[in-house]
C-alpha cells in the first residue's frame, strides 16, 4: 500500500468514528424489515458467540427484538471439557442453559436448527419450517470439521472409535469412557491439527489433563501427541509443566518428526504417519476445521474455508447485513476462543445498536484471556488486546503476552484460581 | 489466501482514503448521523467508544463488573479508583498475574473511559 496514511493520523480517526466507515459500515438498513417499529435481529448458535451477542443486544437496548435459533436446551462448553477428561471436573460443571436468557433478557429463544439463510429476502428457515424475517442476523456457527482431511476417518469413524472431543458432549464422554476403561500402561495418541483451529492451546491442556489422571490410576502409561506442526501455543510453558509434573508420560512429535497423520484405520487401531504406523489404545483425532455449515451454504465463505468480515461491526464482506462471530469468522490475528468468540459478540452487538440509530459504530476494542490448567494449582495463561489499524485486527505489540516462563509456583496456582473464576465469570457474561 | 486478504485490505484502505480526503459524496451524505431514538440508561453508555472498550472487562469480571467468583468484582469501586489502578497495572508498580498484560493494551485516554464506565455503571446499580 503505497498510501500517505499514518498509523498516528489512523488512531486518531478512530478515536473520532469516521473511521468506521472508512470500512464500508454505514449507518442505514436496506432490510425488507426496516420499516417495522422495533428492530429485528436473529441470532444463529447458542454458544459464546451467539449467546453474548444476543443478551448484550437486549442489554444495550431493550426496543430491539432478538430471537436465539439453538438446536441444543444444554450446551456444554468446551472450555472446561478437558479438565472432565482429567476426572477434575463433571459434564454438569459444563452444562449452560438459555433460562436467564429468555426470562431476565428477553431473548425469544428457540430451540431448532436453522437450515437455510435468504440473504435477499433477509429470512432464516428452521428445521421446522418456520421462517424468521431480521433487520439483522447474527451467525455464530462454530466450527465443522473436514472430514475428508484424513484418509480413514469419518463421523462415524469419531462417534465409536477415534472421538474428536473438540465439540463438547457426548463427544467429551465418549473419550472420557474410553480412558476410564483403558488398561493400565496404555498408549493415549492425540493428534492435532495445523492451524487454524478451535482453541489453539486446547490439545496441550489436553494432554497435560488425560497425563495427571493417568499418573494417579494408570501408571506407566504414555501419551504422544502426533501434530501436524513444528510448534504449538504456550509451548516452552507446556513442556516445562510437563517435566516437573509428569515426566517421561508426554511425548510431542512436530509434523517434520513424523507427527503428521497420513490416514487411520480404526479397526486396528492405529494412525499412518511419514515414520511408519503407531498404534494406540486411546486415539483422539482433531480434524481440520472450516466454518459452520450453514456459512457455507449461505455462501459466507471465501477459499480459506472462514467467513470474511468487516472488522469494524463483524458484518460479512459478500452479504451485508449478515454478522459473522466466533470461530467461523477470520477475524485478523484473532485467536478461535469461546473468549474472542464472546468479545466479538458484543462488538457486533453493540456496533448493530448504532447502526440501528443511524450512527457510526465506535472504533471495536477486542480482547482474549486464555487459560490452560496442567495440574490443579499449575494453570499458565495468554492474554491479548486487539484493535483496529489499516490491516485489519491486530494484536497491540505492547499488550498481551504469556505466563512468565519462570513464574513461581504462587504465580502458577494464582492463575489456576483465576482459570476457575475466568469460567465462572464468562459463562454467567454470556449466558446470564 | 494472503492475496486475497490483501486485496480486501486494499479495497478498505482505499475506501478509507476516499472518505478522509472527503471526495466521496456519496459515504459522506450516507454517514449523517439521524436522530438517535433512544439512548442506552447508563451514562457511561453515552461514550460509544468507552463502552467497547468497557464491555471487554466483564468476560472475566462479571456482567456490570459483578464478580461470582474469585476474580475482583470492579462493580460499586469509583471511576478514580479504577483509573488508578488500571494506570498501575500499566505501569507495573501493582503486582498482577494477567492485568499489566491487559493494560499495556491501551492509551491512558482509553483507561479513563474504561475507568469512567464502571464507575457510572457502579452507581446506577447500587
Amino acid at each position: 500500500m503505497s498510501h500517505n496514511l499514518s498509523r498516528r493520523d489512523f488512531n486518531k480517526l478512530l478515536l473520532s468514528g469516521v473511521a468506521a466507515s472508512a470500512f464500508g459500515v454505514l449507518g442505514s438498513s436496506t432490510s425488507a424489515f426496516a420499516a417495522s417499529s422495533s428492530k429485528k435481529v436473529v441470532v444463529i448458535g447458542g454458544g459464546f458467540g451467539g449467546a453474548s451477542a444476543a443478551k448484550y443486544l437486549r442489554k444495550l437496548d431493550p426496543s430491539i427484538s432478538v430471537t436465539l435459533v439453538e438446536p441444543k436446551t444444554v450446551f456444554y462448553t468446551c472450555p472446561l471439557s478437558n479438565w472432565v477428561l482429567g476426572g477434575l471436573k463433571t459434564m454438569e460443571d459444563t452444562a449452560q442453559n438459555y433460562t436467564i436468557l429468555r426470562n431476565k433478557y428477553k431473548v425469544n429463544v428457540i430451540t431448532d436448527s436453522a437450515v437455510a439463510v435468504d440473504a435477499a429476502r433477509s429470512t432464516v428457515r428452521l428445521k421446522s419450517g418456520q421462517v424468521l424475517g431480521f433487520d439483522r442476523l447474527i451467525l455464530s456457527p462454530g466450527i465443522d470439521f473436514k472430514w475428508d482431511a484424513i484418509e480413514g476417518y469419518s463421523e462415524s469413524v469419531a462417534n465409536s472409535k477415534m472421538p474428536h472431543a473438540w465439540q463438547a458432549g457426548p463427544q467429551t464422554i465418549l473419550l472420557h469412557n474410553q480412558l476410564l476403561a483403558m488398561k493400565s500402561g496404555g498408549r493415549v495418541l492425540i493428534c492435532p491439527p495445523a492451524n487454524p483451529f478451535r482453541c489453539a492451546p486446547g490439545p496441550y491442556e489436553r494432554a497435560s489433563l488425560i497425563a495427571g489422571y493417568l499418573k494417579a490410576k494408570k501408571p506407566n502409561s504414555k501419551i504422544i501427541i502426533l501434530d501436524s506442526k513444528e510448534k504449538f501455543a504456550k509451548q516452552a510453558l507446556f513442556k516445562k509443566g510437563w517435566d516437573r509434573l509428569y515426566p517421561g508420560m508426554i511425548e510431542w512429535r512436530s509434523g517434520a518428526t513424523g507427527g503428521k497423520i497420513l490416514k487411520v484405520d480404526a479397526a486396528t487401531m492405529s494412525v499412518a504417519t511419514d515414520f511408519g504406523a503407531e498404534h494406540g489404545d486411546v486415539i483422539n483425532i482433531i480434524p481440520p476445521q472450516k466454518a459452520g455449515k450453514i456459512a457455507f451454504d449461505a455462501g459466507l465463505t471465501d477459499a480459506s474455508g472462514w467467513c470474511p468480515i468487516n472488522p469494524v461491526s463483524f458484518e460479512s464482506t459478500i452479504h451485508p447485513g449478515i454478522h459473522i462471530i466466533g470461530d467461523a469468522s477470520f477475524a485478523g490475528a484473532m485467536p478461535k476462543s469461546g473468549f474472542a468468540a464472546s468479545s466479538q459478540g458484543k462488538v457486533a452487538a453493540a456496533a448493530i445498536v448504532r447502526l440501528f440509530q443511524g450512527k457510526v459504530p465506535a472504533a471495536p476494542s477486542l480482547v482474549n484471556t486464555c487459560y490452560s490448567l496442567l495440574a490443579p494449582g499449575y494453570g499458565i495463561s495468554v492474554a491479548g488486546v486487539y484493535k483496529l489499524t489499516v490491516e485489519g485486527i491486530v494484536e497491540i505489540k505492547e499488550a498481551g503476552g504469556l505466563t512468565p516462563i519462570d513464574a513461581d509456583d504462587d504465580q502458577l496456582r494464582e492463575e489456576a484460581n483465576f482459570a476457575q473464576g475466568w469460567y465462572n465469570n464468562i459463562t454467567r457474561d454470556t449466558w446470564g | 489466501m494472503a492475496v486475497k486478504l490483501r486485496v480486501r485490505l486494499t479495497a478498505y484502505a482505499l475506501s478509507f482514503l476516499a472518505l478522509a480526503a472527503g471526495s466521496s459524496a456519496f459515504a459522506k451524505e450516507r454517514v449523517t448521523p439521524k436522530p438517535a431514538r433512544q439512548e442506552s440508561s447508563s451514562k457511561g453508555a453515552s461514550n460509544p467508544r468507552g463502552e467497547v472498550l468497557a464491555l471487554s472487562c466483564s468476560t472475566c469480571h462479571g456482567t456490570d463488573g459483578k464478580s461470582v467468583g474469585i476474580i475482583p468484582s470492579i462493580n460499586g469501586r469509583s471511576a478514580a479508583y479504577l483509573e488508578a489502578a488500571l494506570k498501575a497495572f500499566k505501569s507495573g508498580s501493582r503486582y498482577s498475574t494477567v492485568m499489566s498484560r491487559h493494560a499495556r493494551g491501551y492509551s491512558d485516554d482509553e483507561l479513563r473511559l474504561i475507568a469512567e464506565y464502571y464507575g457510572t455503571v457502579s452507581h446506577n446499580n447500587k
